[in-house]
Formats: C-alpha cells, sequence, structure tokens
C-alpha cells in the first residue's frame, strides 16, 4: 500500500467528489453527443447479467409453479373457479374458432391465396424487467446456440402467447432487450377493425397505450380489433395487438392483448427485411418514382 | 501476548474481515440494483430502483461516509441508467449530488432523531427527483407524465424505513470497520 501524507490524503479525500461530479457531467455530455456509447455498454451489460439474471430467476420460478406472482398461492380456490368458468366460454368459442377456419380455408382456396411464409422465430424466457421510471422494457436471454446472429434479432417482434408485447431494440450474444408497446417512445402504426383503417398507437408510460392520427370520418369504435400495419415498413400485417376501448376522458386507448405485466416467455419473430414501404425514400440523384408512374 | 497501543501486523484473516466490512455498504448498494430488476411483478419496481440507490447513497454518507467513497456512488448511478435506460450519466451526477449535500448537512444532521433524518430525506429524494424528471424532459423536449415522480417519491418515503431498518443493523455488525 502506498503511504501518503496525512494533509495531501485529506486533500485527495475532498477532492473525490467534485471530481467524479465533473467526470458524470462530462459522461452525460459524451453520452449525448456518441448515442452508440450507452447502447454498447448497456448491451453489454445486458450480456453479462442475463445468464445471472436465468440462474437466480431458477428458484423464484419453482417456487411460484412459473404462474406469476408468490400472491397466487393466497386464492387458489378462487382462481379455479375463474378457469372452470372461462374454460367452459373457451369450448364454445373453439366451436366457433373451428367453424371459422372451415370457412376460412374454403375462401381462400377459392381465391387461389398464397399463403406469405412462417417467419423465424424462437422462444426466449424473460429473466428481468429492466424498466426506468419513464422506460418500459424487458431483457430475455437468448442462447448463442439459437444460431442466430444478434444483428438479426435486432428488431424481431416480440409476441406473448397473445399479442405484440414490443421489439427488440438491443440485442448482444446472450441477451435481447424488449422495448414494450407501453414505453413513452413506441410508436406503432396500426390497422384498426374490419377494414385495417390505419391509427398510430403511441406509449403513454401507463398500462394502456392511445390512439392518435387516425383518418378523419373513421374514428376508432369501441371494441376494434387493433392489428398491426405494415405502413413504415417495420411490422408485418395482422399481428394482434389489442382491443379499442374509450377511457373516462372519451379518449381511444388500446387495451393490449399481452399480459404486459407479467411477461415470462416471449416469441421473437425475425421477419425478412423487405416489408413492403408506403412511402418510398428517394435517393439523391435518382428521379423519385412509384406513384408518379402510373399517371404517365 | 498482545500489547495495548503497538501497533502490529494485522494477519490475513483480519484484514479479509476489515475488507469485507469497509465493502458491505458497496457491494450491498450494487446487488441491490441487480436484485430490483428480477421480474417479481411488484407494482412500481422501477421507481424502486432510483429510490433504493438514493437511500443507500443517504444512509451511508451520513453514518459512514468512508465505506461509499465518490467513484461507488459514480458507479451505482451509472449502473441505474444502464439498467434503468435513462440518459447516461444522469443517475450518476445526480447520486453524487445527493451524497455532496449529505456530506454538507452531515454534522447537524447525524446526531439527530429517525424521524428529522427521515424528513430530510424525502426532502432530498423529492429533489433530485424532480431534477432528473426536470432534465430528462429537457432532453426529450416534452413534458414526461408526473404520476412515476410521483411514485418515486412515495417509493422513496416508504422504502426509507425498512431499508435504514437494516442498514442500522449492518452499521453496528457486519459494516463496523472498527470492530474488525
Amino acid at each position: 500500500m502506498i503511504r501518503l501524507s496525512v494533509p495531501f490524503r485529506q486533500a485527495l479525500s475532498r477532492l473525490t467528489l467534485p471530481v467524479m461530479l465533473m467526470l458524470s457531467l462530462g459522461i452525460v455530455l459524451f453520452g449525448r453527443a456518441d448515442q452508440n456509447l450507452g447502447d454498447h455498454l448497456r448491451a453489454g451489460l445486458d450480456d453479462l447479467l442475463a445468464p445471472a439474471y436465468q440462474v437466480i430467476a431458477g428458484p423464484i420460478e419453482a417456487l411460484e409453479n412459473g404462474t406469476g406472482a408468490i400472491g397466487n398461492l393466497f386464492n387458489l380456490a378462487h382462481q379455479n373457479a375463474q378457469l372452470r368458468a372461462e374454460n367452459v366460454k373457451l369450448l364454445q368459442w373453439q366451436a366457433v374458432a373451428m367453424a371459422l377456419q372451415a370457412q376460412n380455408d374454403a375462401l381462400k382456396s377459392s381465391l387461389d391465396f398464397i399463403p406469405r411464409p412462417a417467419p423465424d422465430f424462437f422462444t426466449a424466457p424473460v429473466v428481468a424487467d429492466l424498466g426506468g421510471v419513464y422506460a418500459r422494457s424487458v431483457l430475455v436471454a437468448t442462447s448463442p446456440t439459437d444460431g442466430i446472429a444478434p444483428q438479426n434479432t435486432l428488431g424481431a417482434i416480440a409476441m406473448d402467447g397473445r399479442g405484440i408485447a414490443g421489439r427488440v431494440v438491443e440485442a448482444g450474444a446472450r441477451s435481447a432487450r424488449v422495448l414494450l408497446i407501453t414505453d413513452l417512445n413506441s410508436r406503432i402504426p396500426v390497422g384498426l377493425g374490419v377494414k385495417g383503417s390505419p391509427a398510430l398507437m403511441v406509449g403513454t408510460n401507463g398500462p394502456d397505450p392511445k390512439l392518435l392520427y387516425w383518418s378523419p370520418g373513421q374514428p376508432p369504435a369501441e371494441g376494434d380489433m387493433v392489428l398491426s400495419s405494415t405502413t413504415g415498413g417495420a411490422f408485418p400485417p395482422g399481428l394482434p395487438i389489442g382491443v379499442v376501448h374509450y377511457d373516462a376522458q372519451n379518449e381511444p386507448q388500446v387495451l393490449p392483448l399481452a399480459n404486459l405485466d407479467d411477461l415470462r416467455l416471449l416469441r421473437l419473430f425475425i421477419y425478412p427485411n423487405d416489408q413492403p414501404q408506403l412511402t418510398p425514400i428517394a435517393k439523391p440523384g435518382k428521379p423519385a418514382r412509384s406513384h408518379k408512374q402510373p399517371a404517365a | 501476548m498482545r500489547r495495548p497501543g503497538m501497533r502490529r501486523n494485522p494477519s490475513f484473516w483480519r484484514r479479509l474481515d476489515s475488507a469485507s466490512r469497509h465493502a458491505w455498504p458497496a457491494s450491498c448498494t450494487i446487488f441491490g440494483l441487480f436484485i430490483i430488476g428480477l421480474p417479481l411483478g411488484i407494482p412500481g419496481q422501477a421507481e424502486l430502483r432510483p429510490a433504493f440507490a438514493m437511500a443507500c447513497v443517504f444512509f451511508w454518507s451520513l453514518y459512514r461516509p468512508a465505506s461509499l467513497p465518490a467513484p461507488i456512488v459514480a458507479l451505482t448511478g451509472i449502473l441505474l441508467d444502464l439498467l434503468g435506460l435513462s440518459p447516461l450519466g444522469l443517475w450518476a451526477v445526480l447520486l453524487l449530488l445527493l451524497q455532496g449535500s449529505t456530506l454538507a448537512a452531515r454534522r447537524r444532521l447525524a446526531p439527530q432523531a429517525f424521524l428529522l433524518t427521515w424528513v430530510s430525506f424525502i426532502g432530498l429524494a423529492s429533489l433530485f427527483s424532480c431534477l432528473g424528471w426536470a432534465f430528462q424532459s429537457l432532453l426529450t423536449l416534452s413534458l414526461l407524465p408526473v404520476v412515476p415522480l410521483a411514485v418515486q417519491v412515495l417509493a422513496c418515503a416508504g422504502a426509507y424505513p425498512a431499508l435504514a431498518g437494516l442498514f442500522i443493523r449492518a452499521h453496528r455488525g457486519p459494516a463496523a470497520g472498527e470492530l474488525a
């Protein structure tokens, strides 16, 4: 150990706080100037943490039987009754769904419908709920043995059993961070109802995202199904997101189908990167074509 | 035979004991940040993380400042930013400012009763939570929702007595460097 004189050591201890403060301010400025720095550090940390979280989360999940919070153990009887009632209802829906499926198949065959190729997907456990105060995201553990490169995972669409939960915004070798649809920065183009009338679903940091920019004359109707839309080219069409609901202020919201408060497993769908784009980006030097051409 | 007043070269185990006692507050702070990330489904879990960090920094700066030096506080802040998706370095600055103001008020605050330290922690925590909210609103050029801010202040107020109870025990036991 280095021996320092007492006055020098006192001066050093008095200086650490201001020096660290200046350094942190420098990091803030540097992080603003170079957004990639924060993303790289975060991806590295996530990669380190994901296996550790997986180890810790194992016993907890075993304790919970993989079914939500520990509190579930206390109202088993009530949940049982609820599940039985729900099961009866679901069996009725199953009959309806089978009839509809048969009808759908018949219609498709008479239209010579060409199905879209199924996307690559893999299932990943949610190991940590790493949202901030003004951000909603979860960390999923991916394994390098899935054979999917991290750059392909970036932009993958995360769905739980029922609907879209979010989109992968950062991917490392062993982890991926999914930005949930409730995050403040989430903007997802959606189609509403049977006609698929366009609107934008905007996260509010609360449990239910709101709807903006629907076409005039086609306001979202209560109970309309909200599906993803290809506008902007980030999402494939027709994935279920939620149901339209008007809140107490009479503003349309989306009640998400995915159970965003208690995500356990997510399926990450990697869609090919050639979704149709509504507005082609004109490259400098080349004249913009597409929608003007038919007029000629 | 031990002679009081004479400096002896401490044994390996003694030094290990002393080091672990000095490292207790810092390691507990950093480990706690990770634990709060577990998907436990507790409402307000995201708001609890900064509240926990602020309570740790406040308590240890007040009662055992040598155990939580400024570089550890800066590291805690950066980890908080990386885990919680806030702008990089923001919480490092806020936690260091919290530590600075706690150290400045230390001589008056440390001998006071628990209730007064609790109230002053709530004051400081709400001040720095508001600063963080204002700074992030400025960076995104939009007014961020205030409900999470209120939840964060409530989490600070609620978590401090429980954490302080734990820390006071540690302060007298496993974190007490003078007992090594």
